[in-house]
């Protein structure tokens, strides 16, 4: 997945909206910029499938050796995918966060709120004012 | 809001690109790349920390040696010179007010006098306490020295080695817990075999205009070393490990000395100090929390006052923790009641709403070979 094509949640989480078969998908995880302000990731927890998201609700956390984080989700709906494997392999995160480091994928209710993100370049801009 | 203060290393750390933060009023290095590289680089090899931040107050005159020990928990009348305390100031109620060591240091020119480093956090808490206690009889003079000193930690298998070319005086000779003055970098300074990491190493205290070339020099004489620049980040982790208590954390003005394991820090035989009335009967009390070291199975570090539970009572609160670098599983300090104190107790952490299962284990989690 390409940065300039996601949406961004102000929380540094990210989603890709593709049309599967006739329905929204949100394919969520978190920025390069959110990973490398972390570190030292030891651990992640991630929702089971079916789960219900909200817009701006957890739904995972991430750990860093100094502190815990929430993962906040970007998008409403529900949990039909979880990329199960990548707390076993959280470097992953910061080799690939836009690819293989997806987190969860969402089927969308409507557009999910998806249309209220950040696009690419009003993230940077506050990743500039954060960094 | 009052400005930050700075150590004389600040451009480094920023020129470095060092995550600054606000530390007791400091705008201290936080990390500078990685926690755990540094953490690793201090157990493997060498790390360099700026700890000018700590307070430091030299005290002057005849009563010096008096006036220190009628306000620490260990003797300092008759600690010969070069010798280096780790002791505690209480209040009349037996809290501590703070955990410092106290030097006892000659001049080159052969005058003597003591040197007390406290946290940054306490510093003015410190000096407003020492004011408070002197009298019109005690002949001494103390001086805050930290904003014209600088203080360097080297910690690791390697510091020694790095700093023997750079110091004047045989820093591998100096015993654990002695230093002395000497040259450093032919500037004049303190060095003293010290530090808070579990790891050998040294400290020194140089004066401010010289730390950015002493600095430096470290690292160029480090080079093949391994060593590393590290912040508060793994120095937390590193003192965690070690089980080394953090002022603010483990220790506070509601804990006594004895709960928090610090018996050694205390000398109560045939002399008196500020806070002994109340402390002394602590020391046999069974009732009292007691500070243990917890590890947990799980993934998920039990972190500051998360609760600690007994077969679903709340027993206590986390102090400090962490994911430990080294032995690679959350580590964690805690005071809990002496009944559930024993080593091998099987406890629970409540983790943001699940009882992660914990164990009490034998203190310090990680010790040097």
């Amino acid at each position: 997945m390409k940065p300039e094509q996601l949406r961004y949640a102000e929380t540094h989480e990210w989603v890709a909206v593709t049309d599967e078969g006739g329905r929204k998908v949100g394919t969520v995880g978190i920025t390069a910029f959110a990973i490398e302000q972390l570190t030292d990731l030891v651990h992640m927890v991630l929702p089971k499938v079916g789960k219900a998201v909200e817009q701006g609700k957890e739904f995972g956390e991430v750990e860093s050796v100094k502190a815990v984080s929430s993962l906040y989700s970007p998008v409403n709906g529900e949990v039909i995918a979880v990329n199960s494997d990548l707390p076993n392999r959280l470097e992953t995160l910061g080799s690939d966060p836009y690819g293989e480091g997806w987190m969860i994928k969402v089927a969308l209710a409507g557009d999910g709120g998806a249309s209220k993100l950040m696009d690419h370049a009003a993230y940077q801009k506050q990743c500039a004012a954060e960094g | 809001m009052t400005a930050l203060l700075q150590t004389p290393l600040h451009v480094w750390h920023a020129a470095h690109g060092a995550r600054l933060v606000d530390f007791a009023g400091w705008h201290m290095p936080v990390q500078y790349k990685s926690i755990v590289e540094e953490h690793n680089a201090t157990r493997t090899a060498a790390g360099v920390f700026d700890v000018s931040h700590m307070g430091r107050i030299r005290f002057d005159g005849p009563g010096a040696a008096g006036f220190l020990d009628r306000l620490l928990t260990r003797k300092v009348v008759g600690m010969g010179p070069g010798k280096i305390r780790y002791s505690l100031v209480c209040n009349e109620a037996g809290g501590i007010l703070d955990d410092v060591l106290v030097y006892h240091l000659q001049e080159h020119g052969g005058g003597l006098y003591h040197l007390l480093v406290v946290n940054a956090s306490n510093r003015d808490k410190i000096l407003g306490w020492l004011a408070a206690q002197k009298g019109p009889a005690d002949e001494v003079t103390f001086t805050d020295r930290t904003v014209e000193t600088s203080m360097i930690a080297i910690q690791g298998p390697s510091a020694l080695r790095i700093m023997e070319p750079l110091v004047g005086a045989d820093v591998g000779g100096l015993a654990y817990y002695t230093g002395r003055e000497t040259t450093i970098c032919r500037h004049a300074g303190i060095v003293s075999r010290t530090g808070y990491t579990g790891e050998d190493g040294c400290e020194i205290i140089v004066p401010a205009t010289a730390a950015a070339e002493i600095w430096e020099r470290i690292f160029t004489s480090g080079k093949d070393h391994g060593v590393a620049a590290v912040g508060l980040g793994a120095r937390d982790t590193l003192r965690l490990e070690a089980a080394m208590p953090l002022y603010g954390h483990e220790l506070s003005e509601q804990i006594n000395p004895f709960q928090a394991g610090l018996a050694f820090a205390v000398n109560l035989d045939g002399r008196d100090f500020v806070g002994k009335g109340a402390i002394a009967p602590k020391k046999d009390d069974p009732t009292q929390p007691l500070r243990v070291g917890l590890t947990l199975s799980g993934k998920r570090a039990a972190r500051e006052h998360y609760t600690v539970h007994s077969g679903g009572e709340k027993i206590g609160e986390i102090t400090s923790g962490t994911f430990s670098p080294t032995l690679q599983q959350p580590i964690a300090m805690a005071y809990v009641p002496p009944t559930n104190a024993n080593v091998g107790t099987e406890l629970s952490v409540d983790i943001r709403g699940t009882a992660e299962p914990a164990r009490i284990v034998p203190l310090p989690f990680y010790k040097r070979k």
